[in-house]
């Protein structure tokens, strides 16, 4: 063996072994923040390893490729570190699906000119075996990105779900798009590069088909599930070059995020069948359930909800993406710092799916210095509800609503929740009488023991300090 | 390296990332998924070695410098954005000590 291959092949174990411990560490919270370094250092090591080797190895590397390495190095990784400081905490589900979608269309463009400007000039079966490496990975690279996309967009607002994408006919129009590009696959496997082209399009326009029917609620196990197909994208770019680190790297994060797809749903009550094909939540409930009016809601002002709250002994706070919307985390902190300094025990209960991304409120959360140990899980904080004075909601709606346990006939219903009405008193603070990510009637607010407080989350909590100052809490 | 070996590999990359992830809390997902995002960028390998072996003057060094960007902005921006995350849960313990 020459040695730039055995440096080559000892630097790629190295690589797969820190990668897999990375990986491993990145699911235990002491361990997590080195895991993610341990695993960015992999990558440098598998960098390294690739350079070293070819430039040690007979042919070398020619100036121009180094010219190119390092334009595109470059450019790339400024506009992602850029990116990476920039982006606000709340905003971090379309951030991680647009880095997602940039992986897809890096293995989409590498199948791409390898098939086109192949420098290899394989024959017979070794060339068959690269042309379904590059389809492969020229099909979910391309569902990879455009799916990202559309998923980015919808989370920004961007689009929304249009009614027409609720048709039955989008399955038909979506196995449309699947046989294309499966007749693509085809040709390009009998040799007809420029089917390529028919692949490229129609992969694409069925990551887009497959996505944008999917109601805003079920993003998040898309994204994971994008993350997962970006793995597989990198394991068939890895059958292209014939490299064994890019084909366990990407196994490895496709498996991995599978697994984690599957604790997602599962954490949301979904099977995974019903978050691809059963189009949006919001649009099965509005015939079902969506009609039926509110009957009992109580409103009431912020004073009386500080003169209950003085007078609690124990608050569970449940936060929702609406507190994330309003940046109002930081309030809300020193509401309840105010609260602490009276005695009053402070909770907060985290549904798994809170805010937009399972765990995405315990980063919001902790941004704003809740210290770890008040986050509580919801099979850890529902018993306590019965002995809780007060319960406040922060823009959390599906997650407390009631029907999930009670009527069978709701799309929610299964659905873990917390169990907020069993508390002596609940206030739900909402900026209006809007339905949730669901779109369903929240049973919650028709209870003699909710309260409404109306008003942007922030103003509010803001409000509240002022009444709390008033009614002398927390100053001694 | 057969094209049987590198089908062993990736079953057995598959049952590894099968079995690293068992029980993860909820408070790590979004990091997590931010984390194996980034490392799906690993197909910036790929893209180094379709320029290197690139012919003098090809259009492959173009759409693989390209594609080389695409991948390391998902890279350097994933690993970057997943520590932001996960520095807000350890800087706790650290001012309790």
């Amino acid at each position: 063996m020459e040695f730039s291959s055995i440096i080559n092949f000892s630097l790629e174990l190295l690589a797969v072994l820190l990668l897999a411990l990375g990986i491993k560490g990145l699911s235990k919270v002491r361990s997590a923040r080195e895991a993610n370094i341990l695993a960015a250092f992999a990558m440098l090591i598998s960098v390294v390893g690739l350079l070293l080797s070819n430039y040690l190895g007979e042919s070398g590397i020619p100036d121009q490729s180094w010219k190119w390495i390092i334009i595109g190095s470059l450019v790339g990784s400024l506009f992602g570190a850029i990116l990476a400081k920039k982006v606000p905490m709340t905003s971090m589900p379309e951030t991680v699906a647009l880095f997602n979608g940039f992986g897809g269309m890096s293995s989409l463009l590498v199948a791409v000119g390898m098939s086109l400007f192949d420098p290899s000039k394989l024959e017979g079966n070794l060339k068959l075996v690269t042309n379904i490496s590059i389809a492969v990975s020229v099909f979910v690279g391309a569902i990879t990105f455009s799916g990202s996309i559309a998923a980015m967009a919808k989370l920004q607002g961007w689009l929304s779900t249009p009614g027409w994408t609720q048709l039955k006919a989008r399955h038909f129009v979506n196995i449309i798009f699947g046989v294309i590009s499966l007749i693509a696959f085809v040709y390009l496997l009998k040799g007809n590069p420029s089917s390529i082209w028919l692949l490229v399009t129609s992969s694409t326009l069925l990551g887009i088909g497959v996505t944008l029917p999917i109601g805003g609620a079920d993003m998040p196990v898309v994204i994971s599930l994008l993350n997962s197909y970006s793995g597989i994208a990198a394991a068939a770019a890895g059958f292209v070059v014939g490299s064994q680190l890019l084909i366990v790297a990407g196994a490895m994060v496709g498996a991995a995020g599978l697994i984690l797809t599957q604790v997602m749903c599962k954490g949301m009550n979904r099977s995974l069948i019903s978050v691809l094909f059963g189009g949006s939540l919001s649009a099965q409930s509005t015939a079902s359930s969506g009609s039926r009016e509110y009957t009992n809601i109580t409103s009431c002002s912020v004073e009386e909800c500080a003169l209950t709250l003085e007078a609690a002994n124990k608050v569970i706070i449940v936060p929702g993406y609406g507190l994330a919307v309003a940046q109002a985390q930081h309030t809300l902190r020193e509401v309840t710092k105010k609260l602490e300094q009276n005695g009053i025990e402070v909770v907060y209960a985290i549904h798994p799916v809170a805010g937009r991304m399972p765990g995405h409120m315990n980063v919001l959360l902790a941004e704003a210095d809740v210290p770890y140990e008040q986050l509580k899980e919801m099979d850890v904080v529902n018993p306590d509800f019965p002995a809780t004075d007060v319960v406040l909601v922060l823009g959390a709606n599906d997650v407390v609503n009631p029907q999930a346990k009670n009527d069978s006939s709701s799309p929610l219903y299964g659905m873990p929740v917390l169990d907020v009405q069993e508390a002596r008193t609940v206030f739900v603070i909402k900026r209006g009488m809007s339905a949730g990510y669901s779109g369903i009637k929240n049973d919650l607010f028709d209870l003699p023991n909710t309260s409404m407080v109306f008003g942007d989350a922030k103003k509010v909590l803001n409000d509240l300090i002022g009444e709390l100052k008033d009614l002398g809490v927390g100053e001694k | 390296m057969s094209f049987i070996n590198l089908l062993w590999v990736l079953l057995l990359g598959s049952l590894l990332g099968l079995e690293l992830i068992g029980k993860v809390p909820p408070t790590l997902h979004t990091p997590l998924m931010s984390g194996a995002n980034a490392i799906s960028g690993i197909t910036m390998l790929a893209a180094l070695t379709a320029i290197i072996k690139s012919e003098p003057g090809s259009p492959l060094l173009i759409i693989g410098s390209i594609s080389l960007g695409f991948a390391l902005f998902n890279v350097v921006g994933g690993f970057l954005v997943t520590d932001r995350m996960l520095a807000m849960f350890s800087r706790k313990p650290n001012k309790k000590k």
